[in-house]
């Protein structure tokens, strides 16, 4: 796995060490890599993009965090933020669970939406927030998802969209089930209109994100290493009582068995989301 | 005594109750099922092929489970793989491109569980699938006849009107596996049923199916008969409509809607 290339004119305030100089002034505390199990300071994970600088290894990331990694600088704007689940079928203890989540994760819900450049390309963007609920799907995430591939739709934009979930929500019931349908509407729309699509899936995606617009991309990048399937590898092992293949479910097997396009490592993510929307205009019918 | 949610649970899971192939056989005529999915294999939980509503030819898909231990262990137990979506999508293109009616009988614990289906792209099959449905010129009524077990079951169920039997359930994770996650407990599952709200009355209050299917007849000629008469009746009114499409996509636009 290349080490970011220093040399390489910084591009966004994270680049530029912004975020991980002002952590150095107060203290700078080590993480050990869960991969190769060598100690390294945060500043320096931070610095490459969050993942480990000896054998690359992609710790889980923050939406924000993402956002700041993939698009140009200042160039995001949130849309749909307004937007959050109550408590439909007053399931026990969801709504304490949510108020827990928001206070802990500073995000409303598992999906951040909106408008940004990414190497100068606009495009709609949406990232899922591993620390709300496992990026699970109920209705609020459900109707962003929706709400912004209409706009790409209707504004002529492609959609980049990050996924990570544990699948639908399962506090919401059918409401959050029936989001699978309604995204995939809404994917289809946007595509009959000739507009590209371009999911990046990452550690874990499974269950009803799988099974709905993480698959349904024009091309489908995958991060090194994500977990990606449908039903949970400890289900399967429990199910069929047999030890599972090595690499099952793994970013690396999606594509061995042709689900996924390439497997693109998070410092040249920008770069290749830029050549493949530029790629995908200006074609002549 | 009042029926609780899990005792529905355990109807619609019942061995006695009609399966697919029983709903197929005595609702059509000129039944000729079709096999394979043209890319690996031919999954037998998922039976499906063209036939006639009183004349009027459409294509039928349908799960299938099975009666008796034999039947059921030959269906998968009607867990449908990769193969069975793929199998219903092929027949869904088909039934578009010779402008028939779909009508599809869903009946599942959910989606086959296994190394082989998960690496045939168990989640790309399902949402090939919903997204495929959405854009169906052509009317697609589905009826959940027993379980409804998640993307699965929701899998054949992007349709214009899902109706439901009355004990049949609809739910996004089954109620053993909701309260093993909720409180480590599998026994639970009765509460767990009771808070997801997947009986046929809680779907229908919440909008997601159209109708409840009475059970009183249940497997009697005369069930099949009023059955029959409704899905006629039904795809009379949606075979007019000019924008299906459209209006399928609103259907599902509007669920969870009222929740935020």
């Amino acid at each position: 796995m290349p080490i970011l290339n220093f040399r390489r004119r910084p591009q966004n305030e994270l680049e530029r060490g912004g975020r991980s100089r002002a952590r150095a002034d107060q203290t700078d505390p080590e993480i050990s890599c869960p991969n190769c199990h060598r100690s390294w300071p945060v500043s320096s994970v931070w610095a490459n993009y969050n993942t480990c600088p000896g054998c690359g290894w992609h710790y889980r990331t923050g939406a924000r965090q993402r956002i700041s990694f993939t698009a140009d600088e200042d160039s995001f704007e949130e849309m749909f933020s307004d937007i959050v689940s109550t408590d439909p079928l007053k399931f026990p203890g969801y709504t304490k669970k949510l108020s827990v989540v928001r206070a802990a994760s500073n995000e409303k819900e598992a999906v951040v939406c909106g408008t940004a450049s990414i190497g100068g390309q606009k495009c709609a963007l949406f990232v899922m927030e591993p620390q709300f609920m496992m990026g699970s799907m109920g209705a609020a995430v459900g109707e962003r998802i929706v709400r912004l591939f209409e706009y790409a739709a209707e504004q002529e934009l492609p959609v980049v969209g990050f996924t990570v979930s544990g699948g639908a929500r399962m506090q919401e019931g059918l409401f959050s089930l029936m989001q699978m349908a309604k995204t995939s509407g809404a994917v289809l729309k946007h595509s009959e209109k000739g507009l590209f699509y371009l999911p990046v899936i990452t550690g874990p995606t499974t269950g009803g994100v799988t099974a709905s617009f993480a698959m349904e991309g024009d091309i489908i990048l995958a991060e090194p290493g994500a977990t990606i399937g449908f039903a949970g590898a400890r289900v399967v092992e429990q199910t069929t009582r047999k030890p599972l293949p090595k690499g099952f479910q793994t970013a690396e097997s999606m594509l061995e068995h042709g689900f996924v396009d390439a497997i693109v490592p998070r410092n040249r993510q920008r770069k290749v989301i830029a050549q493949l929307l530029r790629l995908h205009t200006g074609g002549v019918k | 005594m009042n029926k609780t949610a899990y005792d529905s649970v355990k109807l619609a899971r019942g061995n006695g109750r009609p399966t697919g192939l029983d709903y197929i056989k005595e609702i059509f005529t000129e039944f000729f099922e079709l096999h394979g999915d043209r890319r690996f294999a031919d999954d037998p939980a998922v039976v499906g092929g063209v036939a006639r509503l009183s004349g009027r030819p459409v294509t039928v898909i349908a799960i299938e489970k099975g009666h008796t231990a034999k039947e059921r262990a030959a269906r998968f137990f009607g867990a449908p793989g990769p193969e069975g979506y793929r199998k219903a999508l092929r027949l869904m293109k088909q039934a578009e491109k010779f402008n028939r009616p779909v009508i599809c009988f869903v009946d599942t614990s959910g989606a086959y569980c296994g190394v082989g289906a998960e690496e045939r792209g168990q989640g790309q099959a399902i949402a090939e699938n919903l997204m495929t449905m959405m854009g169906l010129s052509v009317p697609v009524i589905s009826i959940l006849i027993g379980e409804g077990g998640s993307g699965g079951a929701l899998a054949l169920a992007v349709a214009d009107r899902v109706w439901m039997l009355e004990n049949a359930i609809y739910s996004v994770i089954s109620p053993e596996g909701c309260a093993s996650i909720l409180w480590k407990d599998a026994a639970k599952a009765g509460e767990a049923a009771a808070c997801l709200k997947l009986t046929a009355q809680d779907a229908k209050e919440f909008g997601f199916v159209e109708e409840v299917i009475s059970e009183e007849q249940l497997g009697q000629p005369g069930f099949y008969a009023e059955l029959r008469r409704k899905l006629e009746g039904e795809l009379k009114a949606l075979s007019g409509t000019p924008d299906l499409k459209e209006q399928r996509y609103e259907r599902f636009r509007a669920f969870g809607r009222s929740s935020l």
